[in-house]
């Protein structure tokens, strides 16, 4: 165990270590040494402001932070375990359960990976649902985090406001899939039902208000002196440090680095559609904060493009050994109950190789590398989550900063701790 | 051949490359892991300035038992590598990257933590996703149960 508390003194000789307080100045002759006590403060594992089972220690010298050791894996269930005795279709609940703020953008990370080593195409209406969606889901993610960081920082309104919204779009979500939170929506080969008309007008309608309500989130914040104080300068990371560090995500564009997988290795439709990449300059908190805010303007003008464009067609690859028949086919006819119960326990075999896969969720780059030896269950499936990563950086941008800002910090990589720990 | 390929292959002749499904992969010894790792990150035209991921798979059955993979990517040059090296069982030992890639730390530690591989002259070498006193071995290996070691058998179940 380490000692909680650790006293000594400080260098006499040393000029600007002599204690200066008021009473022994005047009327001492000799200045008194200072005497320095190091504190070890534990922060978490249950505390409001870690977003979820985050443990730190923090060595202070007076309230300024010297060290600061992130403790991981009080949400570790092993999912890299399980996945390696799972199929490849009972994969995709479990890649729900990672980042549970936005689960889809999971499941389409793991789709994805397997569609590579399966070496199979969706049909391009599947591609254009799965890009709405997991744009709907970005600003759900941007809007739980813009809420809560918030909160953390002490503008509790602001919390109020996003969830308003963020209800709009889960509420889409169940009419979409039927779950709220962990949705496993997506499919390898497509998507698991389709889009319905009301789906369609009712996301135009969020679609129509939501930059009046991106404003208004701005109104709150960005002219509030107390949030600009808490957030600009603070958890400053140079680009070099950042790349250096493997930061990916906003956390990394918000230090000027120009790297977004859906611009750099297009997948899904991002490539027929016209967005930009918004870019910080400072890599400080509020520089995230606000590419954050941009990112969700962004992917609203893309699901307004992907609905404008969204074509007729199938939903799911025509590969009966894959995909899952349509549902209507499974209530009434037997052969296709059975060729679903097959898919769903058996599974299917996948050729064997190794791919890496990497797709931008909300939070940085979701990699999967997957080994299969062939058979229906990887051989090792890895999963290389963003927001590990970004905890590896921790004690690098919390070093120098005030206890007081330490909220702050766990913040601004917008962390969701069943990712970092699986 | 890659360019990639024929810049590595120049330097360090034993190094076995490929390509599958547009992706580069490089096998070296886990002596010249450093070696390459450091002409990677250096070199002006490969610039892989950007650790991705570092992770390990096991292979019981064959000779060196484990593979660490490591994944690189060049922000500059918009291209992806991965390393591959082979780690025998019985001296479980490899050279750690973190002097090149601050952000190696955490992944080794993680690999340490669930294959049990020990990474030389790494800054702070500790478990980090199971708890520091955990004994029961490493999780990922082939050889660790699904259901975990015996833990649940303590368990004091009614009716049993």
């Amino acid at each position: 165990m380490e000692p909680l508390r650790t006293e000594r003194l400080l260098d006499p000789s040393g000029p600007d270590h002599y204690g200066d307080d008021e009473g022994d100045v005047s009327s001492a002759p000799e200045r008194k040494i200072k005497r320095v006590e190091d504190m070890l403060l534990n922060m978490g594992p249950q505390h409001p402001a870690t977003h979820g089972v985050l443990r730190v220690v923090l060595d202070l010298e007076g309230e300024t932070i010297v060290k600061a050791t992130p403790h991981l894996g009080y949400l570790h269930r092993g999912v890299e375990k399980l996945c390696e005795n799972s199929t490849y279709p009972q994969i995709i609940p479990l890649t729900d359960r990672l980042d549970y703020v936005c689960s889809m953008t999971n499941n389409y990370a793991y789709v994805r990976a397997v569609e590579k080593l399966l070496q199979v195409n969706p049909p391009l209406r599947a591609e254009y649902i799965r890009t709405i969606v997991a744009e709907m889901q970005r600003i759900a993610g941007h809007l739980f985090w813009l809420g809560t960081q918030a909160l953390d920082i002490g503008a509790m309104t602001v919390f109020f406001y996003t969830f308003r919204e963020r209800e709009v779009l889960l509420d889409l979500f169940e009419l979409l899939c039927g779950a709220r939170l962990t949705m496993s929506y997506y499919r390898i080969g497509g998507v698991d039902r389709d889009m319905t008309p009301e789906i369609v007008e009712r996301l135009y309608a969020f679609l129509a208000t939501f930059p009046e309500k991106v404003r208004e989130y701005n109104t709150l914040l960005e002219t509030n002196r107390i949030w600009i104080s808490r957030t600009k300068g603070i958890a400053v990371i140079s680009a070099k440090d950042a790349i250096n560090f493997g930061l990916t995500g906003p956390v990394l564009r918000g230090s000027g680095v120009n790297y977004d997988i859906r611009k750099v290795e297009p997948y899904g439709v991002y490539d027929r559609l016209s967005w930009v990449v918004p870019l910080g300059k400072n890599g400080d908190t509020y520089d995230r904060y606000w590419i954050r805010i941009e990112e969700m303007a962004q992917s609203a003008s893309m699901i307004k493009q992907c609905l404008d464009q969204l074509p007729v067609g199938e939903i799911a690859a025509d590969l009966p050994n894959i995909t899952y028949p349509p549902r209507e086919k499974v209530m009434n006819d037997m052969e296709s109950l059975i060729h679903h119960f097959m898919i769903a326990t058996r599974g299917f075999d996948v050729p064997a190789g190794e791919v890496y896969c990497a797709t931008e969720v909300p939070k940085g780059e979701l990699g999967f590398y997957i080994v299969s030896q062939g058979g229906n269950k990887p051989y090792r499936c890895r999963i290389r989550p963003p927001s590990f990563i970004h905890m590896g950086a921790f004690d690098h941008m919390a070093r120098g900063y005030m206890i007081a800002d330490i909220v702050t910090i766990f913040g601004t990589y917008d962390i969701v701790m069943g990712e970092c720990d699986r | 051949m890659h360019s990639i390929f024929q810049k590595v292959c120049a330097l360090f002749p034993d190094a076995v490359v490929g390509e599958a499904r547009g992706e580069l992969s490089i096998v070296v010894q886990r002596e010249k892991v450093v070696p390459v790792c450091r002409f990677l990150h250096d070199d002006p035209t490969l610039d892989f300035d950007h650790i991705t991921d570092v992770t390990a798979v096991d292979f019981p059955n064959e000779a060196p038992r484990f593979e660490v993979v490591y994944h690189f990517y060049s922000i500059e040059k918009r291209h992806r590598v991965r390393l591959k090296a082979r780690v025998p069982e019985e001296d479980c030992h490899i050279d750690s990257i973190c002097s090149i890639w601050r952000g190696a730390n955490f992944l080794e530690r993680e690999v340490y933590d669930m294959m049990g591989i020990v990474f030389n002259n790494h800054p702070d070498l500790r478990r980090i996703l199971m708890t520091e006193t955990y004994d029961e071995g490493f999780p990922l290996r082939k050889d660790f149960p699904v259901e975990g070691k015996g833990w649940r058998d303590t368990f004091d179940f009614m009716g049993t």
